[in-house]
């Protein structure tokens, strides 16, 4: 079987791509982040389930995130942003008596300054004081392995560590990985990361046990808020399009989709976000591309180079027995 | 394990030949991902629970591996909590099986500055002898004006609401029959 | 909501996603308030003037569901001419008797039932917290009242409830709470516009309400706008508690509280109640309305319960066995009398009062004063090793080698390690099973108990003392199991439902109760759990195979009713009020009532029953007469008796406040239980001078990672990494005020103590313009104590005691404090700096300040 064109960029469905006959649908995660409300179940019911070590007893001040970022021991991270505007998910005046809702006049975004609760930033609303005070939103996004459709992370690994299952989802092998850490600098989310101790590399599985034995993961299945949905992608990209819709008929015209689409620079995310604010605004960048989309072109210069040398050893022999 | 099957079980074999020539996917599973399986379904039995935090009464289940507690999560069946759970009620194994948790009776004298091991009965039985000195130390049978009282103040108790009903019915019934009326809870607080 | 209970949550976003408007009401900006619609920060304490508000915007504007409110509620009942209000009696009702600070309710009665109150010793139900057994079987009221029913009369309830709130208009929100006029009327109009026939708005509370001065008539308000708006005994309607602890309401049911039995008999009083009759007419009042009129066989089956053979017709069933109150004997009254070396011995079950309950210098000086100390419980909490790490031994106040407390610390099974129920906040039972045995020395209290009994009763059995007959003669015979021993908890639970006493056959319902010793019951309400011999609280029928109400789901008291007062879900004439909110309703063909909820109402009274002239009971209740419990039939928009501190609530300043009441002369609640002890202080609030020493408001509560007093929570790896620190939140406002730095130390100063923490600096607290002042609140989590994974000082400490009268929990939701810069000082100097607040506030510690702050100090309401 020859190799997909798109195999290493653009709109592909992974798991046949990877050599799974009759694969199942591919399954993802759709966070719904403007129904999170931070409880951070996610986070502890993925450790208790992983068995994923204790992170760290530090309060960083970063809001009510003392996890920080994603790494080899927190395979969850809840993002808190306190932002001085107003909330993003009002009910539009119609929408008071549970009646269909009209559009309601739009609200104004106003970008603002926005405390990302990094140490030494300067918080919000300084000297505002309860005078001038405007209202305020409080966001959340349970961050997560976005389970790229184009895995860099998996492409670099030598040792077949990282690989696709058979749900498409992206999987870091505790019995193959041998540290190198390729994957870290190769993972254009910053996800990966290798653990102190061991010097392996940990992420999310999406819970590739769980999966096999037809369950959930377990995050998705301890949200309370059903704000992390487990899914066939197909179905959570339509649920995620319809939410959308849904939030900016009810005046909530700053949500928007991220790492939904299959033609972006990862080709589309395994787990994908409904967002209230810009990418940045949660840590986000705001377009990633998969490192090894120029692997290609890399391996035909590489090749060159490589006849090159050959050429010029074959020369050097003849030159020398002459 | 013969030669040829581990010559076919080396992934870059099983690459070239199969299905997943890149090697990513199919070709690059390992052994121990191909023996992966749910502990839950593993468990030897499931016990159904309620979660021992706040009062939404969330249910739990509580999966048991050779007598340990080894997984415990939220109750689908639940019209409750349709089987969700909070952090904390998703942290219950960690909560059952914390090493910090105290296994063993511990014992402190009278102005003693550190803690000595003691026996559970005989622990009991100190306890017994104590609650029956405190009883004849300030036992009030009757007020000044002779109606009765049949109780001590000399006795204490707070907590229960953490506990099962059956344990508070017990607590209740036994405080009450010994006249000690002082008994409280988290209710109060 | 979202913070505490992220679960039950759920179900908001659910209604928010059908169309449901989510108002959030708090001092600080929480997980809850970022997805309401709306969220209302307020000043902490002042919720009776937002909810006093709400009335008066029904009121004025007519929007009470009138129908309902003129059939079911006491809106329509005449009151005593005797009767005088608050805004007659500048923040005082008729009655208030200044001596003892309480009222005598006579005044307050139905016209005609002048001096019927039963309330001459209202001081005394002060101190036995009568409002909680109040709280289930009512106080006491005549049954036949003088009604107009077009709510004209001037003395009616629902005029005097206009006049009663005609003060708390938006202007007086914003002027006491710190809500903006606006965002109250959208309040005020989105809960209005929300019920009705067709529509319901439900009042959600978590418990920290009942922290305060005045907690019992915050949520009086709450149900008196619940009752005007028609939400009440409806789907989607009601007051719902979210209680904090996972049998929190199972141990009031079965009590462990000093006031109460089972089932919420009250506690015998050696004055009220010295013989069985006179106990149990003080619970049924003879001649009432309502279903307490059985108070008889719910009483003799309790004590059948208890002593069994022994417990015959003739000797009052060892009524004389039950120990008698004569005051209160509370918690804190009982930590206070530990520093005073009165008491012996205290257990602690699961509990961690040196950071759990307020005052915790109080609680830890009590406990380093006992002969003996039983601490059971999973973990080494602060409540065990307060003589030997408590901040007491840093600042000297207790030294190991002299402190003489034994303790000892006994390993608690965990709930997977044994079985029984929890009643949870919907008063649900749920049994669990067991999982696995504990480890090492770790039991149940069914065990410790069982067997500690049965040592006792050992070590008695020879003893010729009557006091020891209640012991000996106590039924104790549970089957034990398995290696340890363990009891039965089934066998419990059997006993706890009630059986015949000749057949044994469990009962299956409390209408089984005998007056005559024919029935054994442990705990009535709770009669039906085991009906036909089957644990119906084990019951776990999927939500997939069952309606919405899944009535087959665990087992909820009484008789698995989940909603209460149903009966209010149909009109009068027993039609649904609306097809929408249909739920239970009269079945003409069949004669009998239905619907999805077993119906809170004789199955086959018709709507159209009238009790004859006299008739007292069930009998006296009226076929459109829902609120089945109380002494009328009605919801009680005004409670001519029972609420010791007024028939409608009023807006009084919490104990400790910067502000002066704005709405009348008395400044707190007059009758609140204070308690003049030498570890006891409270910081002065106006009228009295040096408010100022304490310029800021600081108020306690949860976060959604940790635990109560954190001993579940500190001590487990996953929890304690994400909420590792104590922290105070503060506005920026007033960090740069005082000149705090985001995560930078901070310390707090009270009249009792001085506690630091880890300043965060969020937009999420705010200022508020209170009565034309700026007025800053500081939140803390009260998680933290000195020992477990992570630590940090109590929040708790700060607090000085003050309780509400009608159920004597503390206020520990509000309390003022100074806050400055860097950390606490370190031993003795940590008591000079308290000691210099204390000079400086004018503050002496066993002394408080004067409870009426009126000019003519209460003296011209005094007589009645």
């Amino acid at each position: 079987m020859l190799p997909d064109p798109n195999s290493l960029y653009g709109p592909l469905d992974p798991a046949p791509e990877a050599g799974y006959e009759n694969a199942p649908p591919r399954m993802g995660f759709f966070t719904d982040t403007s129904v999170c409300i931070g409880c951070k179940a996610c986070e502890v019911a993925c450790k208790e389930w992983n068995g994923v070590p204790e992170s760290g007893l530090d309060l960083l001040g970063m809001s009510y995130d003392n996890t920080g970022a994603l790494t080899a021991n927190s395979w969850r991270h809840v993002a808190f942003i306190e932002q001085p505007r107003p909330a993003g998910h009002r009910a539009s005046p119609a929408d008071v008596l549970g009646a269909p809702v009209d559009v309601g006049p739009d609200r104004p975004v106003d970008a603002g300054p926005q405390f990302l609760g990094m140490p030494g930033a300067q918080p919000p609303g300084r000297g505002s004081g309860a005078e001038g005070r405007t209202d305020f939103r409080w966001l959340m996004m349970s961050d997560v392995c976005k389970h790229c459709t184009h895995a860099a992370c998996l492409d670099v690994c030598p040792t077949g560590s990282l690989f696709r299952t058979e749900f498409g989802t992206v999987v870091v092998q505790e019995d193959i990985c041998n540290g190198c850490g390729y994957c870290i600098s190769a993972c254009p989310y910053g996800v990966i990361d290798q653990r102190k101790d061991d010097g392996r590399a940990w992420k999310c599985t999406l819970c590739y046990d769980r999966l096999g034995a037809g369950m959930m993961p377990a995050c998705a299945q301890a949200c309370p808020t059903e704000s992390i949905q487990y899914g066939p992608l197909d179905e959570l990209r339509e649920r995620a399009a319809a939410r959308v819709g849904t939030l900016h008929d009810r005046g909530v015209p700053e949500a928007r989709l991220y790492g939904h689409d299959p033609n972006d620079g990862v080709g589309g995310d395994g787990a994908f976000f409904l967002l209230l604010d810009e990418p940045e605004v949660y840590g986000l960048p705001p377009d990633p591309v998969v490192t090894t989309r120029d692997l290609p072109k890399m391996w035909k210069r590489a090749g060159l180079a490589a006849l090159a040398m050959a050429a010029a050893t074959v020369a050097a022999f003849v030159g020398g027995s002459s | 394990m013969g030669v040829r099957s581990w010559f076919e079980g080396w992934p870059v074999y099983r690459q070239l030949t199969g299905t997943d020539p890149l090697g990513r996917g199919a070709a690059a599973k390992s052994d121990g991902s191909r023996a992966l399986t749910a502990r839950t379904d593993t468990a030897d039995s499931v016990a159904r629970s309620v979660c021992p935090y706040c009062a939404v009464g969330c249910g739990q289940r509580v999966f048991v591996k050779d007598g340990q507690v080894s997984q415990i999560e939220g109750d689908p069946d639940s019209p409750i909590s349709r089987g969700r759970l909070c952090p904390k009620g998703s942290a219950s194994k960690s909560l059952v099986t914390s090493p910090l948790r105290q296994t063993t009776v511990r014992y402190r004298r009278p102005y003693s500055t550190q803690w000595e091991g003691l026996e559970l009965d005989t622990a009991l039985d100190m306890i017994a002898d104590r609650i029956l000195a405190a009883r004849e130390q300030t036992w009030e049978d009757v007020d000044t004006q002779g109606r009765p009282l049949n109780r001590t103040l000399g006795i204490s108790s707070l907590g229960g609401a953490t506990l099962d009903n059956e344990e508070n019915y017990l607590i209740k019934k036994l405080f009450t029959a010994m006249g000690a009326l002082q008994i409280e809870n988290q209710a109060r607080i | 909501m979202a913070e505490a209970h992220p679960v039950g949550f759920q179900w908001v976003m659910e209604a928010k996603r059908r169309g449901a408007k989510v108002f959030h009401v708090d001092p600080r900006f929480t997980r809850t308030s970022a997805v309401a619609d709306a969220y209302l920060p307020i000043r902490a304490g002042t919720d009776i003037a937002l909810l006093g508000g709400v009335v008066r915007y029904i009121l004025d504007n007519e929007l009470d569901f009138r129908e309902y409110v003129v059939a079911y509620t006491n809106a329509a009942t005449i009151v005593s001419e005797e009767f005088s209000d608050t805004e007659d009696g500048d923040g005082f009702f008729s009655g208030f008797d200044p001596e003892t600070g309480t009222y005598v309710q006579d005044s307050w009665q139905y016209e005609g039932h002048e001096g019927s109150s039963g309330s001459g010793h209202t001081a005394q139900e002060r101190d036995s917290a009568a409002g909680l057994t109040h709280e289930s079987h009512g106080a006491q009221v005549g049954g036949q009242t003088r009604r107009d029913e077009t709510l004209q009369h001037p003395r009616c309830v629902y005029q005097i409830l206009k006049r009663h709130f005609a003060r708390y208009t938006p202007e007086m929100v914003e002027r006491v709470c710190g809500i903006s006029q606006e965002k109250f009327l959208e309040l005020a109009r989105a809960w209005t516009e929300n019920s009705g026939r067709d529509r319901t708005g439900m009042l959600v509370y978590s418990v920290g309400w009942t922290q305060h001065s005045v907690g019992v008539q915050y949520i009086r308000t709450g149900a008196i706008i619940q009752l005007l708006l028609g939400n009440m005994g409806r789907p989607g309607g009601g007051v719902m508690a979210l209680r904090g602890h996972a049998s929190i309401q199972g141990s009031t049911d079965i009590p462990t509280l000093f006031n109460l039995l089972p089932g919420y008999l009250p506690m015998p009083h050696h004055a009220e109640h010295p013989t069985l009759d006179e106990w149990v007419d003080s619970i049924r009042h003879p001649g009432q309305k309502g279903f307490w009129g059985n108070a008889r066989s719910f009483a003799a089956s309790l004590l059948k319960a208890y002593w069994g053979d022994a417990a015959t017709p003739e000797n009052d069933f060892c009524y004389g066995y039950l120990p008698r109150m004569t005051g209160d004997h509370g918690t804190y009254q009982q930590v206070l009398n530990m520093i005073d070396g009165k008491i012996k011995g205290y257990f602690l079950l699961g509990q961690n009062p040196a950071v759990g309950s307020a005052h915790g210098r109080a609680q830890r000086l009590g406990m380093a004063n006992l002969d003996w100390l039983v601490v059971r419980d999973l973990f080494m909490i602060e409540s065990a090793t307060f003589w030997q790490n408590g901040p007491e031994v840093a600042t000297g106040e207790i030294v190991p080698e002299e402190c003489r407390t034994e303790v000892f610390f006994l390993p608690a099974a965990s709930h997977v390690e044994k079985e029984g129920t929890f009643t949870q906040t919907q008063r649900l039972l749920q049994w669990r099973e067991k999982a696995v045995e504990p480890p090492g020395d770790a039991r149940s209290e069914l065990w410790f108990f069982y067997h500690l009994g049965r040592k006792l009763r050992e070590k008695l059995a020879d003893s010729p003392l009557p006091r020891d007959r209640a012991l000996l003669d106590l039924t104790w015979d549970y089957p034990t199991h398995g290696p340890q021993a363990e009891p039965s908890a089934e066998a419990v639970l059997r006993e706890i439902n009630g059986y015949d006493v000749t057949t044994g056959r469990p009962l299956s319902g409390f209408a089984e109760a005998r007056a005559d010793g024919s029935t054994a019951i442990g705990c009535w309400i709770y009669t039906g759990v085991y009906a036909d011999g089957v644990n119906q609280a084990a019951r776990r029928k999927s939500r997939h195979e069952q309606d919405w109400v899944a009535a087959e789901w665990g087992w909820a008291w009484p008789a698995n009713r989940r909603i209460l007062y149903n009966r209010a879900s149909a009109d009068p004439d027993g039609n649904p009020w609306s097809e929408r909110k249909r739920y239970v309703w009269w079945d003409a063909e069949k004669s009998e009532w239905t619907g999805y909820d077993v119906p809170d109402f004789e199955k086959t009274k018709p709507p159209s029953y009238r009790p004859a002239p006299g008739a007292s009971g069930t009998e006296g209740i009226a076929g459109d007469d829902p609120f089945v419990m109380q002494g009328d039939g009605k919801g009680w928009l005004y409670a001519p008796s029972g609420v010791l501190d007024g028939p409608l609530p009023t807006h009084y300043e919490p104990v400790e406040s910067p502000v002066r009441n704005p709405l009348y002369g008395q400044q707190a609640n007059p009758t609140r239980k204070m308690y003049a002890h030498p570890v006891n202080s409270v910081n002065p609030s106006p009228p009295q001078e040096h408010g100022q020493v304490f310029p800021y408001v600081f108020t306690v509560s949860r976060l959604t990672e940790h635990h109560t007093a954190g001993a579940m929570s500190r001590t487990v790896s996953p929890l304690a990494e994400l909420q590792p620190e104590m922290f105070v939140e503060v506005s920026p406002d007033l960090a740069a005020e005082v000149g705090l730095t985001h995560l930078g130390w901070a310390h707090l100063v009270s009249g009792r103590a001085v506690i630091e923490a880890k300043v965060l600096v969020t937009d999420r607290l705010t200022p508020l313009r209170v009565d034309g002042r700026i007025i800053h609140q500081v939140w803390l989590p009260y998680h933290f104590g000195f020992e477990g994974l992570v630590t940090g000082d109590s929040a708790n400490d700060l607090f000085g005691i003050s309780l509400d009268p009608n159920v004597l929990i503390q206020e520990s939701k509000v309390g003022t404090c100074d806050v400055r810069p860097g950390r606490r000082p370190t031993g003795p100097a940590l008591l000079d700096l308290v000691a210099d607040y204390q000079r400086r506030a004018g503050i002496t510690p066993g002394q408080h300040a004067p409870a009426v702050t009126t000019d003519d100090e209460g003296k011209e309401h005094g007589a009645s």
